[in-house]
């Protein structure tokens, strides 16, 4: 059989991110130990050639393999996204892995590999294409989640990631096979004509859409499928966490929002009231949960969660009963542009823990923030800047990111949900700020001010200063990010 | 249509010379300069640059034109395109007056730092800077979300004062501080977008918002989300539990922020927004309003009777003098808004001074506590007369300046209901009380002994400090009127907004004759429509 030409080159990123991956795993043996670096600087010139390949071809809508691949700008939105993080990862972990004693280019391998598998997440039209990606990428973040093989907790995170994420995969297959019962195909938009066929009150079609909503909320860590989140953030490399809780959820929203808008866009009435009640759930409990971390990783795995919340504001809003296709594209965009934020603004909040490893010290102890206003100015002030973005508060992109999506929510006439929504960023700052408070208003301990190096590579300087640019320059002028953001939403 | 000709002014007085970016933004200019010198410096750059931003500030009050409600000085660039939000800045009569008490207080908070602060000096006038900018940001923006951009700036550089630099429980007073402000000012930010819905304008416009109309109902709703973030700022009873914390534990040039400016920006707040935007509240809920500020009066001063502290006892003074302020909004009328907009200023320059003048005594004594700075007119006599006069003026003494604020804001609740002005007018008394018993101790009580042989009296840099806060305090008490015209044309503006409201109401001819403006404003408001 053959494939037609331009169906390859309409996957062309995949492949040139996929074959790099292949082509690091093989190069890995023979590269010397100290030229590793260079796999890494391979990794992300390829990255930036996808970034002009998919940036190039922003706009058009292509399918391609019969309809079970769609390049829109949609897609093209998230890829840009995940390229820039995968970038920053592999650039962070450059240093980290060696201060962790786990440099192996491997590492760089894998982290493409789950890139190949976001990638055909968001650019999947057909649910087996999907879960194909979804287990592409969930299979290398297991691997990568165990990374720290000599230390527990990294096992531990990496066989729960395993276990949990099997179990959701499986919920979600089993919502795919009833699903393909129903409509007697995988393809969103048969998908959608089933459902308007059947009719909304089909109930097997209502029991899929409910596994299919419960395997996507296990992605993107929402409540009540979020047990898995804290401890496999924990126990992972930060660099890996860093990449989990940004490129992984954005991928997963990503799909979600398309399977939900494409293939049940239907089912509004149906499904927007649940993502409610999880959107809110999610708000409440990992805001609430959060204030009573004293480990910043685990305290960002809740945060994580509590932005997913925000971010699930989008999608109640896309699905809202009553509201029209102009107010449900505001949804999508506000999400997309949360989701872009928080990207940046959570990227640099763990590669600060990251840099703050040090020799035997942990680095992610709300402690070993002490005084680090006095040790160390800049990074001090940097994480000033993230924490605050964090919690929303203007000047920086965070606000910006919340202020679109409780526009969009008023805008569909959930004022309530966006008080709600306000309340709890209320709260956040409240944990948010206790890093500040810890850095800025104790004073170090003696041999915290002795230690006065931070594991500072000249790529982690420069994945800092990214993320520290884009949470500031998106908080004075967001408005590229929003126009892109704008035109790029699914309608 | 004044909307009309509100607009036809913005266009005529846009173009010029941008002073208000060049105020605005100046200090921030000043941040960039501090990061460049080395750190023994970073005082003096504060200090030249806030000097300088005051006298830049100068030039929009000379350049004032007093005859007119409209926004001056205007400056419309878009800021993002969809939903349209424009970097939209100008000044009225109602904000030109709290710009210029910003940037007076701001040079003064750099000089009492200037040996106060020892530890992290470049980074406290970094925050102190940012400050600034921040709050000249909420007096000039004439977009709301603008305005809440810069609102909500504001709460980290406090925090970071009152946290770093502060007293030992500085850390609760900073989180406490910080967490009341900001959930106070959540309801703002979903009030902004309901109102941008509402209006159907498709514009965080202030005045294309001020003009359009909302129903009765969503305007109750909208009064209390504004009435949420501007109460906690003012502060309002019984929303005033972080200022004492806050204002005890802030370094001295927090604690002249804190009371001269920030507070300010509550009040600032009922005028631009509640007032205009939302009349037919306004008019529905003043009487709960005047409730609190009347209890605020008279529980601030109560309070300040029992403190022991001197910062604190100011603080409550401040609870007691801010009542005085959004009772002389709330009683809607000419002679209450422009005594409430006086008192604003006048507090600023009283409150702040004494805040420096406890700030100049802890230097010597390190404590704020009456027993422990008893006496101190034997040894410090030229401070104590400038504290007796800050005081005085504090109580309210005819020829100085908090007499004529208090005196318009009690003429205006007369005029609206007889029973608030005589309980108001209770806690004058009540503030001559304890003011006057706090000036016997200090001032003239037996030298507290293990104190004296520390005490030198005020150097020429603190006289220098306090002598212009002194000269406003007897020039505004004096002679007000150039204060006043600065106001006049706004305030009338904005009185006749709610009439306009008030006629519409069912029985207009009970209070209509309470809110009729001063006679010469009648001539004043025509002159506008045919300019």
């Amino acid at each position: 059989m053959m494939i037609p030409l331009a169906d390859l080159v309409t996957i062309l990123p995949e492949l040139i991110v996929v074959s790099v991956a292949c082509l690091l795993l093989v190069l890995d043996p023979i590269t010397p130990s100290h030229r590793k670096d260079l796999l890494a600087w391979m990794s992300v010139a390829a990255l930036a050639v996808c970034f002009i390949v998919t940036a190039g071809s922003m706009g058009d809508r292509v399918s391609a393999f019969s309809d079970l691949v769609v390049v829109d700008g949609y897609a093209s939105f998230w890829k840009l996204l995940l390229y820039v993080v995968s970038g920053m990862t592999i650039l962070l972990s450059i240093g980290y892995l060696k201060e962790e004693r786990i440099d192996l280019a491997e590492f760089y391998g894998f982290v493409l590999l789950s890139l190949t598998g976001m990638m055909v997440m968001v650019s999947g039209a057909d649910l087996l294409v999907i879960y194909l990606g979804i287990e592409l990428m969930s299979i290398s973040l297991y691997v990568l989640a165990g990374f720290k093989r000599f230390e527990a907790r990294s096992i531990e995170s990496s066989a729960k990631y395993f276990i949990l994420g099997a179990f959701s995969s499986g919920l979600l297959l089993y919502g795919i096979s009833l699903i393909f019962g129903a409509a007697g195909s995988t393809r969103l938009v048969e998908i959608a004509a089933a459902v308007d066929a059947r009719g909304l009150d089909d109930s097997l079609i209502l029991i899929a859409l409910t596994l299919v909503i419960v395997g996507f909320g296990f992605k993107v860590a929402a409540v009540p499928f979020h047990m898995w989140t804290p401890d496999v953030y924990q126990g992972a490399p930060t660099s890996v966490t860093a990449f989990m809780a940004v490129a992984s959820k954005a991928a997963s929203f990503g799909a979600f929002l398309r399977v939900m808008l494409e293939g049940f866009g239907g089912m509004k009435p149906n499904w927007s009231g649940l993502i409610l009640g999880v959107c809110l759930l999610t708000l409440i409990l990992g805001n609430l949960v959060a204030i009573v971390q004293t480990n910043v990783k685990r305290m960002l795995a809740y945060s994580s969660i509590a932005h997913a919340g925000y971010a699930l504001i989008g999608l109640v809003v896309a699905g809202w009963a009553g509201t029209g296709a102009g107010v449900s594209a505001k949804g999508v965009s506000s999400m997309m542009l949360y989701l872009a934020v928080y990207s940046f603004m959570t990227l640099g909040a763990f590669s600060m823990v990251a840099i703050l490893r040090r020799g035997a010290n942990e680095g992610e102890d709300l402690d070993d923030f002490t005084g680090l206003a006095k040790r160390h100015k800049g990074a001090a002030f940097l994480m000033l800047l993230f924490m605050v973005s964090l919690a929303g508060i203007p000047p920086t992109a965070g606000f910006i990111g919340k202020f679109y999506l409780f526009m969009a929510a008023v805008n569909a006439g959930l004022t309530w949900l966006a008080v709600v929504g306000l309340i709890f960023a209320a709260v956040s700052a409240f944990y948010y700020l206790r890093v500040v408070m810890v850095m800025y208003m104790r004073e170090p301990s003696p041999d915290q001010e002795s230690e006065t190096r931070l594991a500072l590579s000249p790529t982690a300087t420069v994945v800092l200063a990214l993320a520290a640019a884009g949470v500031v320059l998106f908080g004075i002028y967001p408005w590229p990010l929003v126009s892109l953001t704008a035109s790029a939403s699914l309608p | 249509m004044p909307s009309r000709n509100e607009r036809f002014l913005i266009e005529m007085s846009s173009g010029g010379f941008p002073w208000l970016t060049l105020v605005v933004f100046l200090p921030l200019l000043g941040v960039a300069a501090i990061l460049l010198v080395e750190e023994a410096l970073a005082k003096w750059v504060a200090l030249g640059v806030s000097s300088l931003g005051f006298l830049v500030s100068l030039a929009p009050w000379a350049l004032f034109d007093e005859s007119t409600p409209a926004m001056q000085f205007v400056e419309t660039h878009q800021w993002i395109a969809s939903p349209s939000i424009n970097y939209a800045v100008g000044v009225d009569g109602i904000s030109l007056p709290l710009v210029l008490l910003t940037t007076l207080l701001t040079p003064l908070c750099v000089v009492v730092s200037w040996t106060a602060i020892q530890t992290r000096v470049r980074e406290f006038m970094i925050s102190l800077l940012v400050m600034e900018t921040a709050t000249l940001g909420v007096f000039v923006s004439l977009d709301f979300v603008l305005f809440y951009v810069f609102w909500e700036t504001m709460l980290i550089p406090m925090y970071l004062l009152i946290g770093i630099w502060g007293g030992p429980n500085r850390v609760y007073a900073a989180i406490k501080f910080f967490l009341y402000t900001l959930a106070g000012s959540v309801l703002l930010l979903v009030a902004i977008i309901v109102l941008y819905f509402y209006a159907g304008a498709e514009s965080f416009d202030i005045l294309t918002l001020s003009d359009a109309e909302y129903p009765p109902w969503l305007q109750a709703w909208l009064f209390w989300a504004f009435f949420a973030a501007f109460a906690v700022k003012v502060p309002m009873f019984p929303f005033h539990t972080w200022l004492p914390d806050a204002h005890v534990e802030a370094p001295t040039a927090g604690s002249v922020m804190l009371a001269s400016v920030l507070l300010k920006l509550g009040a600032y707040g009922f005028l631009r927004f509640s007032l205009p935007m939302l009349p037919d509240a306004t008019q529905q809920f003043t009487s709960v309003v005047l409730f609190l500020s009347v209890v605020a009066i008279i529980y601030g001063a109560y309070m300040a009777f029992a403190q022991a502290d001197l910062k604190k006892l100011i603080a409550y003074s401040s609870v007691s003098h801010m009542g005085f302020v959004t009772l002389g909004i709330f009683v809607l009328n000419a002679q209450g808004i422009e005594g409430a907009i006086l008192q604003m200023v006048n507090h600023g320059i009283t409150t702040g001074a004494l805040f420096l003048c406890v700030g100049i005594v802890y230097e010597r004594t390190h404590s704020r506590e009456i027993v422990d700075n008893s006496g101190l007119a034997t040894s410090m006599p030229v401070y104590a007369t400038f504290l007796v006069i800050f005081a005085l003026s504090s109580v309210g003494l005819p020829g100085m300046n908090s007499f004529v604020g208090e005196f318009f804001v009690l003429v205006g609740a007369f005029m609206w209901n007889k029973a608030v002005a005589a309980v108001a007018a209770l806690g004058v008394i009540l503030a001559a009380a304890y003011i006057l018993w706090m000036l016997q101790r200090v001032v003239y009580g037996t030298p507290a002994k293990h104190m004296s042989s520390k005490l030198y009296d005020m150097n020429w840099c603190e006289i220098g400090m306090l002598a212009p806060l002194a000269f406003l305090v007897f020039w505004i008490g004096l002679y007000p009127k150039p204060l006043l015209d600065v106001m006049h044309a706004s305030v009338d503006h904005l009185v006749q907004k709610q009439a306009k409201v008030m006629m519409v109401d069912a029985a207009p001819a009970v209070r209509a004759p309470a809110i009729a403006a001063r006679p010469s404003s009648e001539a004043d408001a025509p002159k506008a429509e045919t300019r």
